[in-house]
């Protein structure tokens, strides 16, 4: 028994570890949103995409957990960044912050999650009566490439159309004269 | 920290903190990065009711990867519009780009 497990037990340990992530996540958020500076904001963006990774983790799919962080953290975010870098936004002069528009921001946004928990806590779940003991990595990518092939195949497509289309819009803009 | 109802508040105040930064921000890439917040609290919801309710806890997974392929092709777009907006009138500020305000 090494000594950590001494100090706390196995189960505390994962309740820490969950509030630990939690905690992650959302001040990932606050910072992917608040600050003015944007490379602020990817960076929070960043923090808080591991903090779902973690969240994904506790539900129960690892690999779910290692995609999210391959293909947001490691992807999006660096791709937002190369674009923070190629449009020079941090020499601009920031835009004054208007505090009408802040605070109604903040109140869209409590509304939202007033109303949404209002849902959650309403409804009464229930869980499907016969449910399938199966997790594993095998049986995910066997359902990709046979029940949902089309949907497969269409992601495929969609992403293929849209890296062409980023291309061609990001290539033929021209500054306009003036 | 076992529960469908926490793991539910969870990504709905993701997703109530990214339409708070959506409405705030007046940078394009601010509000791409706020609607990358937003997939994310959906995501969060898929996950949980894979785990907790659905028959098959496959399918939620399934539909998460396919959240992640369509956010990619997304951030793509934009970003290359954010580009182009930039080159076209030197500013990320979405109030400026009004050539189509009619």
């Amino acid at each position: 028994m090494n000594p950590l497990q001494n100090l706390v037990p196995p189960e505390n340990l994962a309740q820490i570890g969950f509030a630990a992530v939690v905690t992650v996540t959302f001040m990932g958020a606050l910072i992917a949103v608040l600050p003015r500076n944007i490379l602020y904001n990817v960076l929070g963006l960043a923090l808080s995409l591991v903090g779902v990774a973690g969240l994904f983790l506790y539900l129960g799919s690892p690999f779910i957990a290692l995609m999210e962080i391959l293909i947001y953290v490691g992807a999006i975010c660096i791709s937002i960044v190369f674009a923070i870098m190629l449009s020079r936004p941090l020499h601009l002069s920031l835009p004054k912050r208007r505090l009408p528009k802040v605070g109604l921001a903040l109140g869209v946004g409590l509304l939202v999650f007033v109303i949404l928990g209002a849902i959650i806590a309403k409804t009464p779940w229930r869980r499907a009566p016969v449910r399938s003991a199966d997790w594993s990595t095998a049986t995910l990518g066997n359902y990709l490439l046979t029940r949902y092939d089309l949907v497969f195949e269409l992601i495929s497509l969609v992403l293929l159309v849209a890296i062409l289309g980023a291309i061609i819009i990001s290539g033929y803009a021209r500054r306009r004269p003036s | 920290m076992n529960s469908l109802t926490s793991y539910l508040f969870i990504g709905a105040l993701l997703f109530s903190v990214g339409i708070f930064g959506l409405f705030q921000r007046r940078t394009l890439i601010g509000m791409l990065i706020a609607i990358e917040l937003m997939l994310n609290g959906a995501s969060v919801n898929f996950m949980a009711f894979n785990r907790f309710l659905a028959p098959d806890p496959i399918i939620g997974q399934i539909y998460t990867l396919f959240i992640m392929g369509i956010a990619a092709a997304e951030t793509a777009i934009a970003l290359s519009i954010i580009l182009a907006l930039f080159r076209t009138i030197r500013s990320i500020n979405i109030e400026r780009a009004r050539e189509l305000r009619g």
